[in-house]
């Protein structure tokens, strides 16, 4: 048990957030979640302190209020030792094609605001010379695709992010960063969809494969599942002539 | 943990008999339930999908607990536990059993959900000496069809709070529970194994030992003649810190649990199922269990209570038109006789599971709980053109002995079986008249018990 430690889940209404928080509960971190919806926040919460033992907690935190994220960080009584960033929204890519403020939300939502907390985070840790960072980022932004378009660069945009701040970091060697790009994850997010059963995961295996990234065996990007890489690859291997004819 | 039921064709129940169609909900909060349950007609709730039959597929909608999975609160000096109705008994033993908690009350499998549990009020290997899974329950909130949630406890409610137990989902939808947990001081049972050569040695085992907190039978269904039932009874108690130092000194009280990769594959072939190899794992089966005869040893209780559960998805070895799971109980005073007949008739014709499950069962409780003070016995048969006929034989003897089926296993049983069995069935008609269930909550159980 590692009684000391920390973690902070930005989106810690969401499925992938609580599994994930629960998983580290269950070593022994104290937890807080940060939400919108703090209700949501809360019921997931009382479920890790119930199951774990372990204290978790709730803060409210709206991320597109971008104005009051330095506010949100300088605030926290106790900086975490990780802080897993799952915010994300898929959204509906034929609507956002034809509504520009939908299209901005969800770029804002799964780019912009990410990054713009996970930075201040970076310079947190950087000055009290430890700390983990994870972001959850998507397989979608590894190629544009048709059918999830915004999304999918919104989480490229946040892939490279998370790539940059990490070169940038590993200089000093002090404070790290985990990329993680699940594929399919059986969510509230994905409840509408028809996912092929071989690809997709339980959110408790991203908060498995989270856990040892960071804590036991240190990656810098993970695919989750795992073969979600071989398939990504192949993918992006396609040239664009071909690619783009293709429905996938 | 399974997938069972839920296909292009249709829901069904684990025995993947009958296959219907319905709309199937899956609401993520208490309170998207409750609108769901609001907003439809011939509706019913769905915990894992573990009820054999037809108990947990509603006529038109069924609302499926699943995303009610969230544990709210435990309180360890009184041992109560708060959860949603979706969280299953796997789940509590999880994240309470390394703490020194137990269920009183656990079913066959531990993949069944909180509020499953109540509503087929699942009895145990003890239910001779501790009651069905009721007796655990102190409250659960149940949302009414009205869209009203009312609290039901001993003293609140309490006559809604009887009839959901063993409701079968009928009175309405179940959201939340709390539960009394049992201290325990390992997770190991000392388990001591009787061999009895027939069916009347079988009984007078399980009733010497009536004081015994967990008892069960295996029969082997294949034996006939002088051999009828012969069975292996298991006998067990949870162990003591010092019955473990005792028997397993090197063992750790609370053992980290294995998970099994074992399961069976989507198209297992029928035709594996067949006498010589059933009559082959029998004779295995009973020759390794004999030879722990006497020796009183540790067992886990995870293969103690829950051996199927090591296989994934068992239930696919009866194949695509799938099985009933048959199990009667039948009133103490005739139980040997009638028993008999019924073996003796199951092992005349064959197709049966080559296993059966005798226990023996304590006093009856709520208006529709199925227990009441005799034995019980549960068999599987594959689904044929002749097994409906030939159930309905074995339902006539159990009718003429005072004995009743399960709900939660049921599939085909006639409403005049039903109603003799149930003589309760007017206080839950009652209760969903007052509630109005009776024209809004409806499984294809209940429309074809005329519930």
């Amino acid at each position: 048990m590692t009684g000391t430690k920390s973690i902070l889940v930005i989106g810690g209404s969401s499925d992938i957030g609580h599994a994930t928080a629960l998983r580290y509960a269950r070593e022994g971190w104290r937890v807080t979640l940060a939400a919108r919806d703090l209700e949501a926040a809360q019921r997931n919460a009382d479920d890790i302190r119930t199951r774990s033992g372990v204290e978790a907690t709730v803060q409210a935190l709206d991320v597109l209020q971008t104005g009051q994220l330095a506010g949100f960080v300088a605030g926290l009584s106790a900086l975490p030792d990780t802080v897993v960033c799952v915010v994300g929204e898929l959204g509906d890519q034929l609507r956002a094609q034809t509504d520009p403020e939908l299209a901005t939300t969800i770029m804002r939502t799964n780019f912009e605001a990410p990054s713009l907390l996970l930075e201040l985070f970076a310079q947190a840790f950087e000055a009290r010379g430890s700390g983990t960072i994870v972001g959850v980022s998507s397989v979608a932004g590894d190629r544009g695709r048709a059918s999830n378009y915004y999304y999918g660069a919104a989480k490229a945009g946040f892939s490279q992010f998370l790539s940059g701040l990490r070169n940038r970091l590993a200089l000093a060697g002090k404070v790290r960063v985990v990329t993680v790009k699940p594929g399919f994850v059986r969510t509230k997010m994905t409840a509408h969809m028809k996912l092929p059963a071989p690809l997709t995961v339980q959110p408790d295996r991203v908060a498995e494969d989270i856990f040892r990234a960071d804590v036991m065996k240190p990656r810098d990007v993970i695919y989750v599942a795992r073969r979600f890489w071989l398939v990504m690859t192949i993918i992006c291997a396609l040239p664009e002539p071909v690619f783009k004819r293709m429905r996938i | 943990m399974s997938n069972s039921g839920v296909g292009a064709s249709g829901l069904s129940g684990w025995g993947n008999y009958p296959r219907v169609s319905t709309e199937l909900l899956a609401p993520q909060t208490p309170a998207g339930a409750r609108d769901h349950l609001l907003a439809r007609s011939g509706v019913v709730a769905r915990g894992a999908g573990r009820a054999y039959g037809d108990a947990a597929i509603g006529t038109q909608s069924t609302i499926s607990s699943r995303g009610l999975n969230r544990m709210r609160s435990f309180d360890a000096a009184t041992a109560q536990l708060t959860v949603e109705a979706g969280v299953t008994i796997a789940d509590i033993l999880a994240a309470f059993e390394p703490r020194g908690f137990f269920l009183k009350v656990v079913p066959g499998t531990k993949f069944v959900t909180v509020g499953g549990a109540i509503a087929a009020d699942v009895h145990g290997k003890n239910h001779h000496r501790d009651g069905g899974f009721g007796n655990i329950v102190v409250s659960f909130r149940l949302a009414l069809p009205g869209g009203e949630i009312v609290t039901c406890c001993r003293s609140e409610n309490a006559a809604l709070f009887a009839a959901t137990l063993g409701g079968m989902g009928l009175t309405g939808m179940i959201l939340d529970a709390t539960l009394r947990l049992l201290p325990i001081e390992t997770a190991w049972l000392r388990q001591d194994t009787r061999v009895a050569g027939n069916l009347d040695a079988a009984i007078d085992q399980l009733e010497s030992s009536a004081s015994t907190t967990y008892s069960v039978a295996w029969i082997d269904c294949l034996a006939r003649g002088a051999a009828l039932g012969r069975s292996l009874v298991y006998l067990a108690e949870h162990a003591t810190r010092r019955d473990k130092d005792m028997l397993g000194p090197d063992l750790a009280p609370f053992p980290s649990v294995r998970t099994s990769r074992l399961s069976v594959p989507e198209l297992f072939p029928g035709w594996l199922l067949n006498r010589a190899s059933m009559r082959a794992f029998n004779e295995l089966y009973f020759r390794r269990g004999a030879a722990h005869q006497g020796k009183v040893r540790l067992v886990h209780w995870d293969p103690y209570f829950f051996p199927l559960d090591a296989i994934a998805d068992w239930n696919r070895i009866y194949g695509r038109r799938g099985f009933v799971q048959y199990q009667c109980v039948i009133p103490q005073g005739r139980a040997r006789r009638v028993l008999a007949d019924i073996l003796d008739r199951v092992s005349r014709r064959g197709d049966a599971s080559f296993l059966a499950v005798l226990k023996l069962l304590g006093d009856a409780s709520g208006p529709m709980s199925f227990p009441l003070r005799g034995y019980t016995l549960t068999m599987d048969f594959p689904v044929t053109e002749t097994l409906f006929a030939f159930l309905d034989q074995l339902d006539a003897l159990v009718v003429d002995a005072g004995g009743r089926l399960y709900l939660a296993k049921d599939a085909r049983q006639s409403r005049a079986t039903f109603e003799s069995g149930y003589p309760g069935l007017a206080a839950l008609r009652d209760i969903r008249e007052q509630t109005g269930a009776n024209t809004r909550l409806a499984s294809h159980l209940s429309a074809r018990l005329g519930i």
